[in-house]
């Protein structure tokens, strides 16, 4: 594994004729877009699109079968030096407390103890878990550890930030919370986020751009728009802005179809 | 909550609190009850044996409980301690404590080890599958005769049998270990940057070491067993061997004796495994220890 690959530092991320075939069916085929550094772009669609799969493809963990992806104007082979990824289920290290995995990142690209952990602690502080340096994970709650995810993700300050559904099994106020702080800390970083959601107001009230994709296998984009709302955005308050409604329900007249599509399909099986 | 309500459940807590209270009180009881108890049920043995040891049945030549054949409690008592005495349980002990300890370290390193590394690499994994199958087969004590040949009668040949058992159990549990590590986990780190060898002492060695300690406590009693057993069957020290000396002599009392150290001992060790493993299984939710 040639991890030794160095940072670009550069948050641009491109996708050219991406297709990604299993040994039957295609998952995705020819999905093509271009994000710009510091861009929040939320990726939304029905079950199975292969949503996560593209994140997968940007963090180097998988390898398109056609088509090219660039991060950084480099094209990934590898582990992506220049990305974080937090992941929809608990992916914390059990056996390590909040601190222990927090300053994992700075250790593992090679940063000294000292060093690593005085900065796993400020970002515990950025988090609001100071004081729980020591529990393990088991000893917190959802939220909890949502947090500590997002500042072992963040600590690393990478240009290009990976979310699955990070927040899907937090209660709604919790939730709000979260996405609130993540907007905040992602500005403070200036990192792009390449954000997965099934959930449609979450995409438009924290991103820049929504791109819908078709109903898998073999899906392909939608649609792909920008979300025109001012910034920065309260993302409780920001579903009863003005334009709102009509981006909402552009985008669910589009998931809608496919959403029908697969239910369509799977009666007739 | 309303207004007729706030008189009633007064009497309603009064009356839970009091029903917890007796549990409470009932609890504590039984702390005293049941140890009470056990030295009671202990005490009628050893008495009834004692006793039993002592009369005839109408007019019979032995006992009803042949004190040739099944010692008495004072005679084991008065062995024991006297084998305190004379050093005879500390220098014993100690050679059992030792083949049990190394055969566990032993085989412990080598199963953690070669576990490891078939686990990272399917193509050795799949060649040495059927050996592995195939000598996990035979019961271990079988190879004690091999073992008495190769390394003599001392400790060196129990210490290799307790390795051979003892290797067999890490070697499957870190096997696994490894093998079905979080996935989730294992691609965080990958993100986070780790390298193989990172990736092996952050992620896999925790991951197997949580399998590894989840059968300590069998491991240790095999490392045990396998001392005990191997210094019955061939030596010149140990409990095992004590157990097997007083066998040639048809001395009773000596067996029991030997019998009453070596539960002592076992349940000592075992005391000390499982503080282990609560300290070291430290971050694991409790309900799953």
């Amino acid at each position: 594994m040639a991890t030794s690959l160095q940072r670009t530092g550069d948050g641009r991320v491109r996708l050219e004729s991406v297709g990604i075939r299993y040994d039957e069916f295609d998952a995705v085929r020819e999905i093509s877009f271009d994000v710009p550094a510091g861009q929040f772009v939320s990726l939304v669609g029905p079950t199975g699109c292969g949503k996560s799969s593209l994140l997968n493809l940007v963090a180097g963990l998988m390898m398109p079968t056609t088509g090219r992806v660039s991060s950084g104007g480099r094209e990934v082979t590898t582990i992506n030096p220049d990305s974080s990824y937090m992941f929809q289920a608990d992916a914390l290290l059990p056996w390590k407390s909040a601190l222990s995995n927090v300053m994992l990142g700075p250790l593992l690209r090679g940063m000294p103890r000292k060093e690593a952990e005085a900065s796993a602690r400020e970002w515990l502080e950025r988090v609001g878990l100071l004081g729980f340096e020591h529990r393990y994970t088991h000893q917190l709650s959802g939220g909890q550890k949502k947090r500590v995810a997002m500042a072992q993700a963040l600590i690393n300050q990478p240009p290009i930030l990976l979310m699955d559904e990070p927040f899907s099994a937090l209660d709604a106020q919790t939730r709000a919370r979260m996405e609130q702080e993540l907007l905040t800390l992602c500005k403070s970083v200036g990192a792009t986020v390449l954000f997965v959601t099934h959930d449609l107001e979450e995409a438009i009230a924290l991103s820049d751009r929504v791109i819908l994709l078709t109903a898998g296998p073999s899906s392909t984009i939608k649609s792909d728009g920008l979300v025109d709302l001012p910034k920065p955005r309260n993302v409780v308050e920001a579903r009863f802005m003005p334009g709102f409604a009509a981006i909402y329900e552009h985008l669910w007249d589009g998931l809608k179809e496919e959403v029908n599509r697969v239910y369509e399909r799977n009666r007739h099986d | 909550m309303n207004a007729t309500g706030t008189t009633e459940p007064a009497s309603v807590a009064r009356a839970t609190s009091t029903a917890s209270e007796l549990a409470v009180l009932r609890k504590h009881r039984q702390r005293w009850l049941i140890p009470l108890t056990q030295v009671l049920v202990l005490a009628v043995f050893l008495g009834a044996w004692e006793w039993l040891s002592r009369v005839h049945f109408a007019g019979a030549a032995k006992p009803i409980v042949d004190p040739f054949l099944w010692s008495r409690p004072s005679k084991i008592a008065a062995r024991v301690i006297e084998w305190l005495a004379d050093g005879t349980i500390a220098n014993n002990v100690f050679v059992t404590l030792l083949e049990a300890a190394a055969g566990f370290v032993f085989g412990t390193v080598l199963g953690v080890l070669i576990g490891f590394v078939l686990a990272l690499s399917d193509f050795w994994s799949r060649v040495f599958n059927p050996f592995i199958t195939a000598l996990n087969s035979i019961p271990a004590l079988v190879f004690a005769p091999i073992f008495f040949v190769i390394f003599g009668l001392g400790v060196e040949s129990k210490i290799a049998i307790g390795s051979l058992v003892v290797f067999f159990l890490t070697f499957w549990n870190a096997y696994q270990g490894v093998r079905e590590v979080n996935r989730d986990v294992y691609r965080n780190a990958q993100t986070l940057g780790a390298t193989r060898g990172q990736m092996a002492w952050h992620v896999l060695l925790p991951s197997a070491l949580s399998w590894i300690l989840s059968s300590l406590r069998t491991a240790v009693g095999f490392a045990m067993v396998a001392a005990i057993v191997g210094e019955y069957l061939g030596s010149t020290s140990g409990l095992g061997y004590i157990i097997a000396q007083s066998e040639g002599a048809f001395d009773q009392t000596g067996m029991m004796a030997g019998l009453v150290v070596l539960s002592a001992f076992v349940v000592t060790v075992a005391g000390v495994v499982a503080w282990l493993e609560r300290r070291l299984l430290k971050w694991k939710p409790p309900s799953s220890i």
